[in-house]
């Protein structure tokens, strides 16, 4: 295991600075992706026929290569960090979306009917109770996306050293570094597990009134299984 | 007083839910509307707070149309209360009882206190207050159901089928509690339900609706059970209304009888004095033990131990004439045992005494129906509706 973390010098980063990077790479967009999904599911609950057009829209998307993406986009923001994280942050909205929308809509009738009567307006009733009560699986959907984004990254290696830990694999080739490769795979599974325990953990401090052993509910298992990791490992 | 002015509910695909409805609810009481699914119940209940809004006609609470006040405003000075509790699972049992006083403003300290005060109001140990709903079980949801909606101490509260989803003796249970709630409170609440037995049970009112939003009766209950105003309205009661009518009958004027009753230590003197087959055994205390054959009562000390049951027994003026007759038809001697409030046997009386009583009942009750008539020059109104309740004995 010679030289495992001697990182060659013309990625112009150390170990840890490439798992800084890959984390900023993975995660903005995932976090952007958010801010874009909660508004956009809440029209699509509030507007029924706009859910379909919308996952329509958001599958297509997920459908073109992230190739594809980086020579179209290249043209507007070159090869730099943002490329990358772009089609990322489209991707993680097929995940996003449809995780907000069946959790909001998840939430009773009775609980919505009792706040309404109670004198909650619209956007109280969404803040403080839709919300809140779709947590868990809005957390569900929030670790596939992140999953997702963390292994994707890696393919900004393409575009000229955007892929943070991706590039070890590219290096591994051109310098015949096998280990290179191994700490490349190894490093983004242990990020990718670090940070859906994170999630897990936020779950937990964030509803202290789930029963306890449900795992992330019933919701949140369905949000999961509607997308295989195949479907992301093809990537 | 809520008052319902030809209020009818058209949407838009035709279907129409409430048909040129008009009630008036009286204040401090319970009214109960009732009918099968369909009848436009909660479609009215829900008009009253507005979460639905009538196509035609008006609502006016306290004389004022409710469609000229801030619609949370409106809202907040309602309880509402709904079937399978709808608390906020993500909120504390405390939490969830001080939703309205918190957006009402008052502060932390002062909705809390509140509270915890509503909490053992409704039967709830003050352990409960810092868990979460799903640690409770349906009965305790639907009690601390109850607490949210009283929490800011609105005059109106309305419960859309509150009681519908407990099994029968938790619901039981909170019915009981609504009732003592009630009389301590005196809330004008709007009891929604699609059960006739619970409609007679809690309302002081109940309006009787039918498919399509019409009203078929809007009487006291012991009227409605007396006089159903058509078909449909003795089909909803069902077949034993005859019965169960006899629940507003009270049973202090039946004329009970000692003579059958001995203690276990009776002489053979007393014993031949009895004119009856059977004879009531009781201690020492008078409390009843059993029924004995006075052939053999006659022949020696009574065997305590070969007795036979004598059945729960029930106490004149408290209970009604449905549980005396009750208890006489389950008796195996065919006489009901009446007791005082702890327990002692104050007499005994036949089922042809009842029946006696039962007749002279209905005469007396028709007999006031008509002089009320008289006096008012209308069939019914909310005060007529008050006195006749204040001679009703629960069921």
């Amino acid at each position: 295991m010679n030289g495992f973390f001697d990182i060659p010098s013309d990625l112009q980063h150390s170990w840890p600075g490439l798992i800084g990077l890959h984390v900023r790479e993975a995660l903005l967009p995932v976090a952007a992706g958010l801010l874009l999904a909660l508004p956009l599911a809440q029209l699509c609950v509030r507007l029924r026929w706009l859910y379909a057009p919308v996952l329509g829209v958001t599958t297509v998307l997920y459908a073109i290569p992230s190739l594809a993406f980086f020579v179209v986009l290249i043209d507007y923001t070159g090869q730099t960090e943002l490329t990358v994280m772009i089609p990322l942050a489209v991707y993680s909205l097929v995940v996003l979306v449809p995780a907000i929308v069946d959790a909001v809509r998840s939430v009773p009738q009775e609980t919505l009917a009792a706040a309404t009567a109670m004198g909650f307006g619209p956007v109280r009733r969404y803040l403080q109770v839709q919300l809140p009560i779709a947590a868990p699986a809005v957390i569900a959907g929030l670790r596939v996306a992140t999953a997702s984004s963390i292994s994707l990254v890696s393919v900004g290696a393409l575009i000229g050293n955007q892929g943070a830990l991706g590039n070890l694999l590219a290096a591994a080739q051109k310098y015949d570094r096998p280990e290179l490769a191994v700490n490349s795979v190894l490093t983004t599974a242990a990020l990718a597990i670090l940070c859906d325990a994170l999630l897990v953990l936020l779950r937990r401090v964030l509803t202290p009134w789930m029963p306890r052993g449900s795992g992330g509910g019933p919701r949140a298992a369905a949000a999961a299984s509607q997308r295989p990791e195949a479907e992301v490992a093809a990537r | 007083m809520i008052r319902i002015d030809s209020v009818t509910k058209r949407y838009p695909d035709g279907t129409v839910a409430v048909d040129r409805l008009s009630l008036e609810i009286p204040d401090r009481s319970i009214t109960v509307l009732v009918g099968p699914s369909g009848c436009g119940k909660t479609t009215t209940l829900r008009m009253i707070n507005r979460m639905v809004e009538p196509t035609e006609g008006t609502i006016l609470l306290d004389g004022q149309d409710i469609q000229r006040r801030p619609v949370t405003a409106l809202r907040r000075s309602m309880g509402y209360v709904i079937q399978n509790a709808g608390l906020f699972q993500h909120r504390t049992i405390v939490d969830n009882i001080a939703t309205v006083p918190r957006m009402l403003g008052w502060g932390k300290q002062k909705s809390r206190a509140r509270a915890a005060e509503l909490m053992e109001r409704v039967g709830l140990d003050s352990a409960l207050a810092k868990r979460y709903p799903y640690q409770l079980s349906g009965g305790q949801q639907q009690r601390v159901g109850v607490a949210r909606a009283l929490a800011a101490d609105p005059p109106v509260l309305l419960m859309d089928e509150p009681f519908s989803a407990v099994d029968p003796v938790v619901r039981k249970g909170l019915q009981d509690e609504l009732l003592r709630l009630q009389d301590e409170l005196g809330k004008t609440i709007v009891f929604v339900t699609h059960d006739i037995d619970e409609a007679i049970k809690l309302g002081t009112t109940v309006a009787v609706l039918r498919e399509g939003g019409r009203l078929a009766q809007y009487a006291p209950p012991a009227e409605l059970l007396s006089a159903p105003a058509d078909g449909f309205v003795e089909d909803f009661l069902g077949a034993d209304r005859g019965i169960r009518r006899l629940s507003f009958f009270s049973s202090a004027a039946l004329e009970l009888t000692v003579d059958p009753v001995i203690t276990a230590d009776a002489d053979a003197g007393r014993i031949a004095a009895s004119g009856t087959p059977h004879l009531l055994v009781t201690d020492a205390d008078g409390r009843p033990l059993g029924w004995a054959e006075r052939r053999e009562a006659a022949a020696g000390p009574v065997d305590t131990e070969r007795l036979l049951p004598h059945g729960r027994p029930f106490v004149p003026g408290t209970d009604s004439l449905r549980a005396a007759l009750d208890c006489a038809v389950l008796s195996p001697t065919g006489w009901a045992v009446a007791v005082d409030g702890t327990g002692r046997v104050t007499g005994v009386v036949s089922q042809a005494t009842i029946a006696e009583a039962i007749r002279t009942a209905h005469t007396q009750s028709r007999a006031e129906a008509a002089r009320q008539a008289g006096e008012t020059g209308e069939p019914r109104d909310a005060d007529a509706a008050d006195r006749a309740d204040k001679a009703e004995v629960a069921p």
